[in-house]
């Protein structure tokens, strides 16, 4: 997040697209709902699912999945055809926009309305409101990036508010609400393979020797890594021979899992840690046991970039060790020595090869979490990036077009499938799933489809159908819903009986690498 | 912004115009006993304990939760009038009361039975009908045992005003006054998001988190405060636990999460015990697992990802880090993949 | 208009409707055609006339006849007798009880001759579904003043000198009130009328609806414009239908004639109500639970402050007043507030409308000058007590008020009076009670209400009251001690001391009156296990007076618990221990011989 949580609440109007909130992040949600009912904040809602935000919304667009660009690039249409920019903000702080402008030229609301399905008079509602705030923020989330077009998504996002001036300031800004605990921790710390920890990248001579001088080594790799679609492609093709997954489980996070077993049976070697025997597990030569959250010291970096510490309250189960012991032990065993006594040296490691994390201590995570950017000790940690200048000096317009999906619906798999979370559990459900409450209150997946589909299919509310793509077919319930336009169908990924992703595609964003979850072609069938 | 000045209990105190008595009074440190006041939510006004005596006002005591503070104001907290009236708010509160207290979950830490104790009140001397309910247990979370409520609305609204949901509210009037879900189904047939911020809110035991049911009171818990292991928001949470054993979350205050959670980050921490925990490592032996020491498998690891280095170059290697682990570990990972192995193919589930 | 030789009155309130008005009225009608009057004689349906008692009512103009219990048998000879031969109808008229006297004329009657009605002038006279008839009584002259002559500040300042006070209960200035939400900021403002009338047998503002709905429009609208209000609202109860639909008829009217509406009488100003509907909720009647329930919301009160004229009906400044305060305002208006002063004492001034109930010979609706002692009502108006029984007690102010004894009956009847006497003003109830009534028992009625009425949101009265009627309860049956009754009054002490709003503040007034003035009856109970004034069953006993009682028998066969002994023909005895009091014996005795002591 460009933003804050907190400054969620400091919105005028609000503008969230391809996020379901209330479910995906509950609590980011009461700033919603607090922004809406004590401060009079007005909300838009961009979703092809009728979600609780959509209900609660102002003005709800409703489009056809993998529409975003299309509609983004309209509502700045409007905005520059009606003449509601921030000419001052895109005078001084941005370059560019004139490819923006030409970019975004063809897409009247008319045109808009036949690739998205949004009437013309609601898309314009939409950008007036917006544009007019005086503090716009925008909201998204995977309904934004999982798609073959999720980068130029996120850029059309960006024009918007670049365009409207909405960045830098408080109650306003472009911002992503990450899914996982600790996925941006992950990527600030350089769990990516063209960077090193705070983005510094690997390609980058001063760089490597920095790290390299730091870690006592005489090299380090300059050659880009895999992507982690790369990496199973690689393990499939026997360009990569031994894998080591920490706490991960593509088996049923990744698109098209049988594709994925078969390549990761192709393995030389394969090692899991983790804290159960996950799918991914079942396949590994050796699996370690790691330490939950609750029985190891360190931090997870949040959505809006708030370093926070977690604490030891249980001693780790069994022989389990947290991942740092194990990490450093094998580092030991192959002739590294990593000599740590707590994560909190491992942090002060951090802070002095990182420029953003360079004032965060554990003595100072005492006090309570830091934002990021915090170069030094005095510094109190930053709560909305780009005051007054961005990162890269001047803002960058990118103009993008609308590209249809790799997939879209046709004669033999007429309906959209498009997935994604529930409240109650969570990701691929190995922590959720084990908890028996969260089981009783949602005990497994289920397929939801608009009653006139589930009319023409003869299918009834609670029934087992099968569900098929051209990767596999999942036999869940369905659940009758208009909470699905008609011709869509959605399914969450938490739970491998119904294993959504059994159906989606490997088709990723070229740029991002990230697959296209939100737009696949399936048929539903009964089964007789 | 305009200040004003007013005396609390003989103390001078400047605050701004529109303040309330208790605000003020908090500001100086005199406590005020509150059981429906809660600074997120708006006032109810409801309980009448926060009563206090104003110089010049002889019509009746006012609330010091939404008494607006005016200039030379003098008012006295704990004058006996203000006692003695708040002795017999009590007295009725405990008169339609179980006064189950050795068995209830809220022992400890429940708001009425420490003002009970504080003012003295031992039992009530008002005998007569008392309401009875049956206890709503059908949410796997969250339990209602309307006997003890004494309707201090703060579930109410905190489930509207702070959640958005609004599962529960009152009904009927007077005495018979009760809060309940929609057509009096309990909570399982709600729209209740079993978030539990109302569980959290709950002064008495009539809110309780079913999970931690006779696993340990409040003063016998560690309470450890952490960040929830589930989604990005990163929520404050406090893991309470007793005898290495997590029994139940509470809420820290004064964050990001303003101390709200949701149903994961509440009552998700059962996977702990789970089990299906793995305890030991294990080397897959003829397509079976096999339980194996910690050296037996590291020494594996080591020595196949050698092989691997040196037959096929640091690149056939590759790592999937966790947007699961800590900061510490993914850094370790990285290290460890580009310093030890030599490749930079580390990736993570970042975008899924 | 039309010129006739005559009009008949027919009163259309409720109290008349219910005895027969409207067959009386439509025999009225088919009497005149039949004797060919028709196009001479006018019939005009009008709202109250406030002697219920008296009902169905009938006057005839220009004479003024007063006519009192007219059936529909008596229209043939009414006609005849008044509107053919011109001669009065003797036995229809009222007959003044002491004197015995038939009294001819209106004005006449005690119980109008004491009475000052300014509120109710039209009521009576008037058709209330007639606009023509209300202006032709200088109706809306006051609103063409205003809107032609005074800014707002000027009205505000004229009602500020009138000295009126709200009517609802509280008596708090009505000018000082218009002034507060005409200062608060804000664009949009709101002007509320409580037509919650909630009190039992209390019904002043029914009245006034029904009988003259647009003196309360009209009131309204000097109100709206002085404090720069273009909306408003009439809550009113369901109950009401009567009053409702000639509330609609009346603003369907006042905006045909464009003094609703846009533009009102061609000026910038522009006001519209709406009429909302109660369901039933005494607390209602509390302005901030009023406004809740406006909104859609439970009605349950807030605390104030914030007040409602800086934060009321969706957060705006709103002024809510209640029906009887507005209905005064355009007689102030027209009149001037020096006029108004003439009426009423120094702190309270100008008229109070009460319903006068109870045991008293006259009962209805009353509108009497402030500061009139208490004795006037009852003794003059009322004509004192029915059956000629002693005086016991007077309950001023409904479930909010007090109850006052004979050493206050020479109070004068004005806010500040009543206050020093532990009572209120309250809307405009009067109970009067003789000496068979039980002051335990009245003090457990007005409970029996408020707790049914509580809303159930702050404790003391949620819980209080429960506890108070419960405490009542075992005085009634001879249980409980002395020092109960000091824990009654402490309790009571910390409603009235700490309850959220006014209708918990006020709940405990019948109990601490009830023990302020009449203590004794309470240590009657407790100490004496008896009940002075006979009421309470459970401590009262059933007696066969010997003398009486003839032995039939009657009574021992019904006694459900052979409790009853004796031979055929010689006295029974009722054997106490086995009596439960039902009460059978005594409806089965034919000779009265079973008394209760």
């Amino acid at each position: 997040m460009t933003n804050s949580i907190a400054g969620i609440e400091k919105a005028n109007v609000i503008l969230a697209i391809g996020t379901n909130t209330t479910e995906a992040h509950p609590v980011i949600a009461i700033r919603v709902h607090k922004a809406q009912t004590r401060h009079g904040a007005k909300l838009i809602v961009i979703d092809p699912r009728k979600t609780d935000m959509a209900q609660r919304a102002d003005i709800w667009l409703r489009p056809y999945p993998g529409t975003n660009v299309a509609i983004l690039n309209g509502l700045l249409n409007v905005i520059i055809t009606e003449g509601l920019l921030d000419e001052d903000f895109i005078a001084q702080r941005t370059e560019n926009f004139a490819a923006v402008k030409e970019a975004v030229a063809p897409y009247t609301p008319e045109k808009v309305e036949k690739i998205s399905g949004i009437p013309a008079a609601d898309l314009l509602a939409a950008a007036r409101l917006y544009a007019q705030a005086e503090r716009g923020s925008i909201l998204y989330t995977m309904g934004v990036t999982q798609h073959t077009t999720g980068t130029e998504g996120v850029m059309a996002v960006a024009n918007l508010a670049m365009a409207t001036g909405n960045l830098g300031k408080e109650g306003t800004g472009v911002n992503p609400l990450r899914g996982q605990n600790n996925v941006q921790g992950a990527c600030d710390m350089g769990a990516l393979p063209v960077f090193y920890t705070g983005y510094q990248a690997v390609t980058d001579p001063a760089i490597r020797e920095k790290f390299a001088q730091a870690w006592g080594v005489a090299e380090l790799p300059d050659k880009p890594g895999l992507k982690i679609g790369e990496i199973i492609e690689g393990a499939g093709d026997g360009t990569v021979r031994a894998l080591f997954v920490m706490g991960e489980n593509p088996m049923l996070s990744d698109p098209d899992i049988n594709h994925v077993e078969a390549c990761l049976k192709n393995l030389d070697f394969l090692v899991v840690q983790d804290i159960f025997m996950t799918e991914t597990a079942e396949l590994a030569h050796v699996v370690l046991p790691a330490a939950s959250f609750a029985e190891k010291d360190g931090t997870f970096s949040n959505t809006e970039r708030r370093v926070s510490r977690v604490r030891k309250a249980v001693s780790p189960r069994g022989q389990a060790k947290a991942d740092w012991e194990i990490i450093t032990a094998l580092s030991a065993k192959m002739g590294y020595e990593m000599d740590y006594g707590h994560p909190g040296e491992i942090m002060a490691e951090i802070a002095r090869l990182t420029p953003s994390y360079g004032g965060i201590s554990y003595e100072r995570l005492e006090k309570g979490g830091l934002q990021w950017p915090c170069p030094d000790e005095e510094h109190p940690g930053t709560e909305y990036l780009h005051a007054g200048k961005f990162a890269r000096g001047l803002g960058l317009f990118n103009p993008v077009v609308y590209k249809e999906s790799a997939e879209v619906p046709d004669e033999e798999y007429p309906l959209y499938l498009t997935t994604g979370r529930i409240l109650y559990h969570y990701h691929t459900g190995t922590m959720t799933r084990r908890v028996d409450g969260l089981n009783e209150l949602v005990p497994t997946g289920f397929l939801e489809m608009n009653p006139a589909d589930a009319e023409k299919l003869g299918i009834e509310d609670g029934e087992v159908v099968r569900v098929t793509s051209r990767r596999g077919s999942i036999t869940p319930r369905v659940e009758i819903t208009d909470k699905v336009a008609p011709n869509v169908v959605f399914i969450s990924f938490h739970f491998r009986e119904a294993a959504a992703n059994v159906l989606t595609q490997a088709a990723y964003d070229p740029l991002s690498g990230i697959p296209e979850y939100k737009v696949s072609a399936v048929k539903v069938e009964k089964i007789q | 912004m305009k200040m004003v000045n007013l005396t609390i209990d003989g103390c001078q105190v400047e605050v701004p115009l529109g303040s309330t008595v208790l605000e003020a009074a908090q500001k100086i440190g005199i406590e005020i006993p509150t059981l429906c006041y809660e600074k997120d939510l708006s006032l109810a006004t409801a309980c009448r304990m926060c009563v206090v005596e104003v110089e010049g006002n002889k019509k009746n005591l006012p609330a010091a939760c939404a008494q607006p503070v005016m200039e030379g104001m003098i008012v006295h907290t704990n004058t006996p009038k203000v006692r003695e009236a708040r002795r017999m708010i009590l007295e009725l509160m405990v008169a339609n009361h179980p006064l189950d207290c050795l068995t209830c979950e809220a022992n400890g830490r429940c708001k009425l039975q420490q003002y009970c104790y504080e003012y003295g009140v031992k039992e009530s001397s008002f005998t007569g009908e008392r309401r009875r309910f049956t206890v709503d247990d059908g949410n796997p979370f969250i339990e209602r045992d309307l006997e003890k409520c004494i309707l201090c609305g703060l579930c109410v609204r905190v489930c509207d005003e702070v959640q958005g949901v609004a599962a529960i509210d009152y009904s009927d009037r007077g005495f018979d006054t009760k809060v309940t879900t929609f057509m009096d189904r309990g909570l399982a047939d709600s729209p209740c998001v079993s978030c539990g911020q109302c569980v959290y809110l709950c002064p008495v035991g009539a809110l309780t988190a079913k999970p931690s049911k006779g696993k340990g009171r409040d003063f016998e818990v560690e309470k450890v405060p952490t960040t929830c292991g589930y989604c990005g928001v990163g929520c404050q949470l406090a893991l309470n636990v007793k005898k290495d054993k997590i029994v139940g979350v509470t809420n820290l205050p004064d964050n990001h999460n303003q101390g709200y959670l949701c149903v994961k980050g509440r009552f998700g921490y059962d996977f702990v015990d789970s089990p299906e925990r793995l305890t030991t490592p294990l080397i897959k032996r003829d397509g079976e697992f096999v339980e194996a020491s910690w050296d037996e498998a590291l020494d594996l690891v080591a020595q196949k990802m050698a092989k691997v280095r040196d037959e096929h170059g640091p690149d056939a290697i590759a790592g999937l880090s966790s947007a699961r682990t800590t900061n510490e570990e993914n850094y370790l990972f990285q290290k460890f993949f580009r310093a030890v192995i030599g490749t930079n193919n580390i990736d993570h589930c970042a975008r899924l | 208009m039309e010129l006739v030789r005559a009009h008949i009155l027919v009163c259309g309130g409720t109290g008349c409707t219910s005895s027969g008005s409207k067959a009386v009225q439509e025999a009225l009608h088919r009497e005149l055609k039949k004797q060919g009057l028709d196009k001479e004689v006018k019939i005009v349906e009008t709202g109250c006339h406030g002697f219920c008692e008296q009902g169905p009512l009938v006057i005839v103009y220009p004479e003024g006849t007063f006519y009192c219990q007219v059936q529909v048998e008596d229209i043939p000879e009414l006609v005849e007798e008044h509107l053919l031969k011109g001669r009065i109808l003797q036995r229809l008229l009222f007959t003044e009880p002491l004197t015995q006297e038939r009294v001819p004329h209106y004005k006449e009657i005690d119980f109008y001759r004491k009475q000052r009605r300014l509120v109710l002038r039209n009521c009576g006279y008037i058709d209330p579904e007639k606009i023509d008839e209300y202006i032709a009584r200088d109706g809306y002259v006051a609103l063409a003043k205003v809107l032609g002559e005074m800014t707002p500040e000027d009205v505000i300042e004229e009602i500020k000198a009138s000295g009126l006070r709200g009517r609802g209960g509280a008596g708090f200035p009505t000018g000082l009130k218009w002034g507060f939400a005409a200062q608060a900021p804000g664009e949009k403002k709101y002007v509320v009328c409580n037509a919650d009338e909630g009190d039992p047998g209390a019904f002043m503002d029914r009245s006034i609806l029904e009988g003259d709905p647009h003196c309360v429009l009209e009131g309204m609208l000097i109100g709206a414009y002085a404090i720069g209000s273009d909306e408003g609202y009439i809550y009113a109860r369901a109950e009401y239908p009567l009053a409702i639909k000639r509330l609609k008829i009346a603003l369907a009217q006042a905006r045909e004639l464009g003094l609703m509406g846009d533009n009102i009488l061609g000026t910038d100003f522009c006001f519209d109500l709406h009429i909302k509907e109660g369901a039933g909720a005494f607390v209602c009647g509390e302005e901030t639970a009023l406004m809740a329930s406006i909104e859609g919301q439970r009605g349950m009160p807030r605390s104030r402050p914030p007040f409602p004229a800086n934060s009321g009906l969706w957060g705006k400044p709103t002024n809510i007043n209640n029906v009887e305060t507005w209905a005064n305002v355009a007689n102030i208006i027209r009149n001037g507030a020096k006029w108004y002063g003439q009426f009423g004492t120094e702190k309270s001034k100008g008229t109070k409308v009460f319903a006068l109930t109870g045991k008293v010979k006259n009962t209805g609706l009353v509108e009497v000058p402030m500061g009139i002692p208490m004795r006037e009502i009852i003794y003059e108006i009322g004509d004192g007590i029915l059956g000629d029984k002693k005086f016991k007690a007077v309950q001023i102010g409904g479930p909010s008020g007090g109850c006052l004894s004979e050493g206050q009956l020479d109070l004068a009847v004005d806010y500040e009076s009543l206050g020093s006497a532990g009572a209120i003003m309250g809307s405009g109830g009067l109970v009067v009670m003789d000496e068979e009534t039980c002051m335990v028992d009245v003090a457990k009625f007005f409970l029996d209400f408020t707790r049914a009425e509580s809303c159930g949101k702050c404790t003391p009265c949620r819980e209080g009251i429960q506890r108070m009627r419960e405490m009542l309860q075992d005085f009634s049956e001879g249980k409980g001690s002395l020092e109960d009754l000091d824990k009654l009054e402490r309790l009571a002490q910390t409603i009235k001391d700490t309850a959220l709003c006014g209708l918990g503040q006020t709940a405990p007034n019948p109990v601490l009156t009830t023990l302020r003035y009449f203590r004794d009856e309470y240590e009657a109970h407790i100490r004496d296990k008896r009940c002075p004034a006979g009421v309470c069953r459970a401590l009262l006993t059933y007696y066969i007076v010997p003398e009486l009682c003839r032995g039939c028998t009657a009574c021992a066969r019904v006694c459900p618990t052979g409790a009853i002994t004796g031979k055929v023909k010689e006295p029974h005895v009722i054997d106490p221990e086995k009596c439960i009091k039902c009460g059978a014996c005594m409806e089965a005795c034919r000779f009265d011989s079973i008394i209760l002591k």
